[in-house]
Formats: C-alpha cells, structure tokens, sequence
C-alpha cells in the first residue's frame, strides 16, 4: 500500500503516482445484477494523463463498468486499482476512494435545491473540510474559468442543459480528483448545447486530466481520446487508438457497430 | 410578456369557478351560492323541531355565556379555555416534526448496525398508528400517574395530553417523512456519494431538504388534525375548550357551548387549511413552470 487513499489529504495537492503505476488498472472485473451478467471481465489500463473514450452500443455496460470504478456499486468479482492501490479491497472506505474519483452523470444530477455555488462547495466543504471561504473562492475560480460565473448565485433551474451539465463538471473538479469518469454526459442535451461540454471536457484533456468517457459521439472520441476501448457482451472487445480503431477495426463486432454509426450518418 | 387565455383560465380562482369572462363567472357563483344556502336555511327553520334545536344549539344568551364564563357560577370561559388547546398544539407540534424526523432516518437506514434500532422504530410506528388517538391519550394519562414516579406521576393533565398527541402523531407523521424520502430521485443520492458524502451526509444535506420541501402539505394537514384532536385531551380532565364547553353544558343543559367550541376550532383551523392549500397551488405552479424548461 505505497499510496494510501486518505481522508486527510489536502483537497488541491497534486497527486503523484508512483513511477510506473497507472493511474487506474480494472482487472478481470464482473458484475452482475441478480442473474445478469452485465460485466463479464474488464480489463482496462489507464496511464496518468490519458483520455480512454468508452464506446459500445446501450446496454453494452458502459455506465456499470463507470459506476464500478468509483464503487457506487459494488463488484461482483475482480479488482479496482487506483495509482496502484487496490480500491476493491474490503478495508477500503468507498467515501474515501470517491473523494478522489469525479464522476458525471447524463441527467447532471445538480442539487436542485441548492444554488450553483453551493452544489459546488459542497463536496469540498463536507468531504474534505476545506474551510467555506476557501472552497467559494475555488469554486468561483472554476466558473470564472468556465465561463459561468454569473451563474453563481442562481438555482439549477434557471441554468441551460448545456450549463447545468458544466456546473456538474466544474463540481466534481471542485474535488480536485485525479480521474474523472464521464458517463454520456451529452447524450441528454438538445445538439446546439453538446459542443460547450464537449469544448470543457477538451479543455480538460489539454490540462492533462486522467479521464474515462462513456460517449455515443465517435468524432468527438476521434478528436480527444487518445484511446478508445469498444465494449461489447460485457467485456472491452478491442482497444486501440482512434485512429486505428476507427479506421482499421479488427474485431468484427466493433466493424458491425461503426458500420451502423456510419449508416446512421453519425460518424 | 403577455398572458395568454390559457394562463388567465389557469389562474382564475378556483373556489369562484373562474373561466372565460371573470364577471359573469362571479355573478354566477354568487346566485348559486346564495340559492343553496337559502335552500339549506328554508329547510333548518321549516323542520318540526327547528325551535327546539336552535334554543338548544344555538341560543345566543348561552353562546356568549360559554364564551367569556362566569365564574361565580361555576363554569369556565371557552374563549379562554381555547388557549390550552394551542398551547397544547404549538407544544406537540414542535416535538413531533422533530421526533418524526428522527423515526423516518431510523426507518429509512440501511446500517446492520442499526437493526434494533428500527426494529423498535418499525414496533413504534406499528402500535401507535394502530391504537386510537384516545386510548393513547387514556393510557399516558392514568398509567404514567398510576406509577408514582417522581417527576414522572405528577404532571399536569394537559402534558400527559401533550405527551399521548405526540406518541400517536409521531407515527403517521414518520410515515409522511418518509414518503418524502423515497420521492428524492436515487440519482441525486448517487451525485451525493460521488462527492464522497457519508451516507449521514447525503441525507442531511442533499436528501432530507428535498423531501422536508415535498412533504409540507401532508405535514400541514396532519397538523389541521392534530389542532382538533387536542380537544381529546378533555377526558383527563384538562379544562381546554372541548371540557369548558362540556361543563358550561352540563350546568345549563344545551348544546349551544359546544358550537362555541366548535366555531372556535374553526377560526383555528380554517387559517392552516387556506395556507395549505395556497402552498399546494405554489408546488404546483412551480411544477407547471419546471415541466417546461
């Protein structure tokens, strides 16, 4: 256990995997709900640094393999590692491991009864007791970054799809996580607003943010990831960089899923 | 921004049958309001015993002096008797919100850890939401007094009132709560956990104020209960309005203290009936204007 996952870390410090480890590693993970298999033996390395882009069709458990890395729900069998230290393991509190992981929903899932500074301080007000003024401060700097800091004092209502899904990106920043997992976070959008969110998750990969990407837009996957992993009967079929995945796929399942992206004029 | 119809019918008051053309709507409801009470007051005085019932209900002189007491004559004001009846509520109110809070996050845990304590949560909710308000009443009353504690046993009637009102309304009230509770989205309590929010976190910070918000109405109603039923708290001898009334009535042998009595209810419920329903008309409004963002 070189990297303890600790609840007594400062929010902001800069995390630093050990030479050599990945930032996050998924070993022969399952999952089942009751009799379904919906995960049947993920395998994924993420290096610190990199954007994987998960594709695959619905269903094809993208957003269950998402919510088993940061343990809202529990696996079924295989292993979780976070900078080298196994989060699966039974002593691990989950409260501590998602401290460190961001994670995003498709229906952004905002506070709707909390203005957008509070749903942003928040998490880094209660999980990591950073003193209220600081964690404002932090917060307002996001926004200003992001381009809503006007917003600060509204409720989610009044904000835009595409304004309310950055406040629930600029809130899991808030964290300072060292991974963020995006779980089709544009798929509820109307098409006019996806490109501001698909321009903040950019501006996060050029930051260097370790990401994992659940998306259905394969010209976005194209453009930011620097590899995709195509999901198919439960298990990553093929992973590759984009380019190669995209233009020489070799798995004849993700050849049949692109051919019917490309027929559907979506690629 | 200019309204159209759809919005004028939308916010034409209810009670006055609103619609197209407010002024005729008025006027209609009007005519037809008075017909019905006419009807209804033809028939109060035309029935064979209408002399008898309002010398015996509503005899103005017995009214008045329900009302204000006398008491060189041995009866008690119901005017004045009416404040321990708010008092009474104000003071189970104030408990119950809090213990009926405090029974819903029992029931609503998932700790093994906490299993007896739900256990005794479930047991409490089950018994006392089953057992009629006024055994309930019957039971602190004489059996806290029949043990001859110290502090316990000598009480005033209206606390061990207090003390039954709250047992029994802490049951439902947990149950409104709760139902609050489970209306909270999953998703929002997942968006809480992400943030690496403990389970306790989540409810009080993320869960708990969306469901407090959704419950006010029911809450509100049970209290429009709870107003009347503090008049159960006469069959131990407490002199609220329900036992002032009831001597009044005993002393002169008409019924007219207990519509004094009842009217008195009235001014205290109607108030708390209006504001419900005006935040229900709010929660609604507020969902017609969500729905179409």
């Amino acid at each position: 256990m070189s990297v303890p996952v600790s609840a007594t870390g400062p929010a902001g410090s800069a995390y630093v995997a050990p030479a050599g480890s990945p930032a996050l590693e998924v070993r022969g993970l399952t999952k089942s709900f009751g009799g379904h298999e919906v995960l049947r033996g993920v395998d994924l390395v993420v290096a610190p640094s990199e954007v994987i882009c998960l594709i695959g069709a619905s269903g094809s458990g993208k957003s269950t393999l998402l919510r088993c890395v940061n343990l809202l729900e529990p696996v079924t069998s295989g292993s979780v590692w976070l900078g080298g230290q196994e989060i699966t393991a039974p002593a691990i509190d989950p409260d501590l491991v998602r401290r460190h992981i961001g994670i995003v929903f498709q229906s952004y899932n905002l506070f709707p009864h909390m203005t957008v500074l509070k749903n942003i301080t928040l998490g880094p007000v209660k999980a990591l007791r950073v003193p209220r003024a600081q964690a404002e401060r932090d917060a307002l700097a996001l926004l200003t970054r992001f381009g809503l800091a006007d917003r600060a004092g509204d409720y989610p209502d009044r904000l835009s799809g595409g304004q309310q899904q950055r406040v629930a990106m600029i809130r899991a920043l808030a964290m300072s996580p060292r991974l963020m997992l995006l779980d089709e976070v544009t798929s509820a959008l109307d098409p006019e607003l996806v490109a501001e969110v698909l321009d903040v998750i950019r501006e996060l990969a050029q930051a260097g943010m370790t990401m994992l990407i659940a998306t259905h837009e394969m010209t976005f996957a194209r453009d930011v990831a620097s590899r995709v992993a195509f999901l198919a009967d439960g298990e990553i079929a093929e992973q590759a960089p984009p380019s190669e995945l995209f233009g020489n796929p070799r798995d004849e399942r993700t050849r049949r899923f692109l051919r019917r992206i490309t027929d559907a004029g979506r690629l | 921004m200019t309204e159209s119809p759809l919005d004028l019918t939308r916010r034409g008051s209810r009670l006055l049958g609103g619609g197209q053309g407010q002024a005729r709507g008025v006027a209609l409801s009007t005519a037809s309001t008075i017909v019905v009470l006419a009807v209804f007051a033809a028939l109060f005085l035309l029935a064979p015993g209408s002399a008898a019932v309002r010398h015996t209900f509503f005899s103005p002189s017995d009214m008045w002096h329900a009302l204000i007491g006398d008491p060189a004559k041995g009866y008690y004001s119901v005017g004045a008797a009416i404040w321990l009846n708010i008092r009474m509520f104000l003071a189970a109110e104030a408990i119950i919100l809090v213990a009926a809070l405090l029974l819903a996050v029992i029931r609503q845990s998932t700790s093994p850890v906490l299993l007896p304590l739900r256990v005794v949560a479930l047991a409490f909710v089950d018994v006392f939401r089953g057992v009629p308000t006024i055994l309930v009443v019957y039971a602190v009353g004489f059996g806290l007094p029949a043990l001859n504690l110290a502090v316990v046993s000598t009480q005033d009637p209206a606390v061990y009132g207090v003390l039954g009102l709250v047992l029994s309304y802490s049951a439902y009230v947990c149950e409104v709560y709760r139902a609050g509770i489970n209306s909270v989205p999953l998703a929002q309590v997942s968006a809480a956990r992400s943030l690496g929010l403990t389970h306790p976190q989540a409810m009080r910070y993320v869960i708990l104020p969306q469901a407090v918000r959704t419950v006010i109405p029911p809450l509100l109603n049970d209290f429009i209960s709870l107003q009347k039923d503090t008049a159960l708290v006469s069959v131990l001898g407490a002199i609220e309005a329900n036992r002032a009334a009831e001597i009044y009535s005993s002393t002169v042998f008409t019924y007219s203290s207990f519509v004094v009595a009842a009217l008195l209810f009235l001014v205290l419920t109607i108030p708390l009936a209006r504001f419900t329903d005006h935040l229900i008309a709010r929660d609604r409004r507020r969902r017609l204007a969500g729905a179409t963002v």
